[in-house]
């Protein structure tokens, strides 16, 4: 993908040659490596082809309606979770993102694509995203602003699982 | 009150920068107003009809005599001098310039206030009752629980674009003085039999176009589990809630499409799944917060103090405002003050002067601890003053159009804004507010009316909370003309109810006719010492209905048949 923005150990970045590629849904052959399709095309191919599926490096995508306790029996086996920011204004995706991290412990990339911006880029990343597919007319250059910088919040969040006033420290 | 930590301090400085920023980009085109629009709603920040809006939280309607100052140092360097108190203990300039809003929320941060989530598909102000820690009926303060609220919910990542806006409020009194049935989530506090503190959580609430009072989906929740609890409610409203039409996406329709029961199935199901997590509260943090709340150091007086009790004798206007105006104090030789922000023609509900807000700030710290409140009825209160000096008080407070004895009465008029300035409304609810106020102008009428609420909202986004008024007025717009809907019968508080529509909408001078023959009927038929919602209930609709419409031919009354 291009105009991507990482986490790689812990700090923000731009990432160039990002191998991976959304597929249209092909539900009968197999995907390539660094492919990933809609749930339910992995959920047929995996009928089909079983673990071949995993030994690839395939991913899978949920659209804001898709329940992410459908990819729990996979969780493991996937490099990369793209959850689908159909507009900017559509939150289900943080919550999505927090479901996959928080409860059915996935632990590859977890990868924001469609409408992405800058200014939504760190309630993102403390709902557990760790890749950044930014709008392709929008710059990356500018986009990786949105992760620096000042990012306290009061609650927990999949980055900070102890919320703040577990942490907070009286004045002294 | 609540004073920030170095914490807090941070957070809203950041935020201020971080806006900062974002307005400069808008305003070199870097974003689009699309992309800009929910960046701006998040900080308060609204385009009306003649300007821009800013709209700044006043958490559970709490201030100091320096942060009222401070709101006045608003109105009078970048906006007209005056703000407008809302139905959601906030406070609205009408006059803002874009440019400008940065430098306004740069002051109110060195003043501990903000304008975070004050608008958006966000959880917004939380809100209590004015007299929340003094009130002599209130079971436990339940600000502290409140501020825990605004912080959880404040820029919480997940919950920043919810299919619609989301209001909670708290309240632990007799008499619910928080309108918390008319909430996404109404919380309302009490102690268990052991004395602990519980919650009872009711969710899905809420005016607009389909008025619905919340159910109860959780009775006696320990405090601990506040935010959990709350994070559950959110986190099913967020996946499952309706986003495909703004009108049928606040969580009161989901919970009426699952059923309340179906509903707090699924919260409960994800609750399960949090409940014991580092997010439940601990004592060490609710003390930590509760600390802020602690009660001034009131003196030791008498409850009866003569020279107070000979000023009442002695002066029945002062007696009549002291009767209308205040409310029992938790403490011996208190009172809560109630400033009336509706006195009559001369200002619209829930404005208040530059001038008038200095003034209550000095007197704040004069006689009451530096505390004001902002009550949901968008009026001021004093919360802790000494009975000796009410009379002091209320000679200053009458010089400045602050001391109409009101209070609870059918001119106390809570209203929106309308169209005169929101570019939702497609009414102007003022004129019609000023036209009652005028027209029904008489004391010694209103008093013998007694306790009566009227509501008006200028459009089917009910800001003016038209639904829970004894008598609620709705404007609506057939065909470029603006009528007005009459329901009677709404109610706040334990005994919360949906107004009725009495029958076809009238135009705006038509109105206090309109109401007069509402009043008229309620005084024929109310038995001793019976309030007008009360008759209402026991004689049902029809005999006003009758009155109002029966001889006298509308000229609206062929337009809508509601």
């Amino acid at each position: 993908m291009k105009n991507l923005l990482g986490i790689v150990n812990g700090t923000a970045r731009i990432i160039e040659n990002d191998p991976w590629q959304l597929v249209a849904d092909s539900e009968s052959e197999l995907p390539g490596s660094y492919q990933i399709v809609s749930v339910e095309s992995w959920q047929q191919i995996w009928k089909n082809a079983g673990e071949e599926l995993a030994r690839r490096q395939v991913g899978v995508m949920l659209r804001p309606d898709d329940d992410p306790a459908i990819l729990s029996p996979w969780i493991s086996l996937l490099p990369v979770i793209a959850l689908c920011f159909e507009s900017f204004r559509d939150g289900r995706a943080y919550s999505q993102a927090y479901l996959l991290r928080s409860r059915y412990g996935f632990e590859g990339d977890l990868r924001a694509v469609g409408d992405v911006l800058r200014d939504q880029l760190a309630s993102m990343r403390h709902c557990g995203f760790t890749s950044f597919s930014v709008r392709e007319d929008k710059s990356v250059e500018d986009a990786l602003k949105g992760l620096a910088g000042f990012d306290m919040i009061y609650a927990r969040s999949v980055i900070n699982p102890e919320p703040l006033f577990r942490r907070r420290q009286a004045p002294s | 009150m609540y004073r920030y930590d170095k914490y807090d301090h941070a957070l809203v400085q950041a935020r201020v920068a971080q806006f900062r920023d974002q307005v400069a980009r808008r305003l070199s085109g870097d974003l689009s107003e699309e992309e800009f629009l929910p960046l701006r709603l998040q900080n308060g920040v609204y385009l009306q009809r003649h300007a821009y809006m800013l709209r700044v939280a006043i958490p559970y309607g709490t201030l100091s005599s320096e942060q009222l100052r401070a709101l006045a140092q608003v109105t009078e360097e970048y906006d007209r001098g005056y703000g407008h108190f809302t139905t959601r203990q906030n406070i609205q300039f009408n006059w803002v310039k874009l440019e400008q809003v940065p430098d306004i929320l740069q002051l109110l941060a060195q003043h501990e206030m903000h304008a975070i989530q004050t608008s958006g598909n966000t959880v917004r102000n939380i809100t209590t009752e004015a007299f929340a820690g003094v009130a002599k009926d209130e079971l436990i303060d339940p600000r502290p629980l409140a501020e825990i609220l605004r912080q959880w919910s404040t820029v919480n990542p997940e919950f920043l674009f919810l299919p619609r806006k989301f209001k909670i409020a708290i309240s632990s009194s007799d008499t619910d003085r928080a309108a918390i049935r008319a909430h996404d989530i109404g919380l309302y506090l009490y102690r268990g039999e052991s004395g602990q503190m519980l919650l009872r959580v009711m969710v899905g609430g809420g005016l607009g176009r389909t008025p619905i009072l919340n159910k109860m989906v959780r009775e006696a929740l320990p405090w601990q589990h506040l935010l959990t609890y709350v994070e559950a409610v959110l986190r099913v409203y967020n996946r499952y809630g309706r986003r495909d039409n703004k009108y049928k996406a606040r969580i009161k329709i989901l919970v009426k499409t699952l059923g309340a029961e179906a509903f707090a199935q699924e919260v409960e199901r994800e609750w399960d799944q949090i409940r014991d997590s580092a997010a439940e509260l601990t004592s060490e943090e609710y003390s930590r917060v509760a600390l802020n709340f602690m009660s001034p150091s009131y003196e030791k007086l008498d409850s009866i103090d003569l020279e107070y009790g000979a000023w009442l004798a002695r002066d029945p206007a002062f007696a009549t405002w002291v009767q209308n105006n205040t409310q029992p104090h938790k403490v011996p030789g208190y009172a809560s003050v109630v400033l009336s922000t509706k006195p009559g023609a001369s200002a619209p509900p829930g404005d208040v002067t530059s001038a008038q807000m200095r003034l209550v700030a000095d007197l704040a710290y004069k006689y009451g601890f530096s505390e004001i409140r902002v009550a949901h009825e968008q009026n001021l209160v004093l919360p802790d003053i000494r009975k000796r000096d009410l009379y002091a008080l209320w000679k200053v407070l009458q010089a400045h159009a602050l001391a109409t004895p009101n209070i609870g009465l059918l001119t106390d008029v809570i209203s929106c804004p309308g169209g005169d300035y929101c570019s939702l409304a497609n009414t102007r609810s003022l004129p019609v507010a000023r036209a009652i106020q005028e027209r029904f102008d008489n004391l010694d009428f209103l008093h013998d009316l007694g306790g009566l609420s009227l509501n008006i909202s200028g459009c089917m986004n009910a800001c003016g909370h038209h639904h829970i008024g004894n008598i609620g007025i709705l404007g609506v717009n057939k065909n470029g003309e603006e009528f007005f809907q009459i329901t009677i019968g709404g109610a706040q508080g334990k005994e919360s109810a949906i107004g009725k529509v009495i029958g076809p909408a009238f135009k705006a001078e038509e109105v206090p006719d309109a109401i007069d023959r509402l009043l008229q009927t309620y005084l024929r038929y109310r038995e001793v010492e019976e309030p007008f919602v009360d008759t209402v209930r026991r004689i049902g609709i029809a005999p006003f209905k009758e009155q109002v419409y029966g001889s006298v031919p509308s000229q609206a009354r062929e337009e809508e048949n509601a």
